[in-house]
């Protein structure tokens, strides 16, 4: 067994993985000069919804990118990334996710709804559980400008939902 | 409401909802192909909509992995991979100074 192996078996340390100190030492490794700052904020938004979740319109909102193109895709190959909305139906056979830095060993990504869960909000819409699914999903890159996100793909996503009338944004990153 | 599996990340951008499962990151709704575990995470990221009154709300699901392989192998850096690494750090690089030439990096 590894030190590694060895240390997640143990339970004086923490169970769940830390993505920033993984993804630090990874990243120092590769010769980056500086550690990446993670988005950090002492207070959050919250907003009670308006109405019964049986009235309300929801969003979903990928990371994954809205390409049907095989795996092996060269990554350099792709449009530069940018917020974007595509129609709900037909549901997207598959989305393009191998520019994301999900677990490749561990998992895949080719069943849709283990990560763009399109047919269970359905169902809970035909279950009267959700009122309405937006006409259109939307994606958001995964940027590491903070900047970028804060003052171009955030407000354009926000304009996106805003111009289909979604109440409930349900965010699922890879 | 995020659904999601880096809950590190999450948490510290501080968000209102967050439904976390700790899975490899990559299927954060429920395994492939098992419907039932979907659909029980899709209804209680619902029912996080509903119940949650404070922001900074984080619900874990019950669900497990299976096994605990993928926690020290994802990302992981030692003495097998350490040269691997910087070599490709020096390629990444190389790219990253051609896709700037190239203009297919995102305006500021």
């Amino acid at each position: 067994m590894s030190d590694q192996e060895r240390v997640v078996a143990d339970s004086a340390y923490r169970a769940f993985v830390s993505y920033i100190d993984k993804s630090r030492e990874f990243y120092d490794a590769q010769q980056y000069e500086r550690p990446y700052r993670w988005a950090r904020h002492d207070e959050s938004p919250f907003t009670p919804l308006a109405k019964p979740l049986s009235e309300s319109r929801i969003g979903l909102v990928t990371t994954a990118v809205n390409l049907d193109l095989p795996d092996d895709t060269d990554t350099e190959k792709l449009p530069v990334a940018s917020t974007f909305a595509a129609p709900v139906e037909p549901v997207p056979e598959r989305l393009f996710t191998q520019s994301r830095s999900w677990d490749k060993e561990a998992t895949h990504t080719n069943d849709l709804d283990s990560f763009f869960p399109i047919h269970h909000l359905q169902a809970a819409v035909e279950a009267g559980r959700v009122g309405s699914i937006s006409e259109r999903f939307y994606g958001i890159p995964t940027e590491y400008s903070q900047r970028r996100t804060n003052d171009a793909d955030a407000p354009k996503l926000l304009e996106l939902i805003r111009e289909d009338g979604v109440e409930v944004a349900l965010l699922v990153p890879l | 409401m995020i659904c999601g599996s880096a809950r590190d990340i999450v948490e510290q951008a501080s968000v209102p909802r967050f439904l976390f499962t700790d899975f490899p990151l990559g299927n954060p709704m429920g395994k492939p192909y098992d419907e039932d575990m979907q659909r029980a995470i899709t209804n209680m990221g619902l029912d996080l909509l509903e119940d949650a009154r404070f922001p900074r709300t984080t619900v874990q699901t019950p669900f497990s992995w299976g096994d605990d392989a993928w926690r020290s192998s994802f990302m992981r850096v030692d003495d097998s991979n350490r040269e691997l690494l910087r070599r490709a750090g020096e390629i990444r690089k190389k790219q990253q100074a051609r896709r700037k030439a190239e203009g297919r990096v995102r305006a500021e």
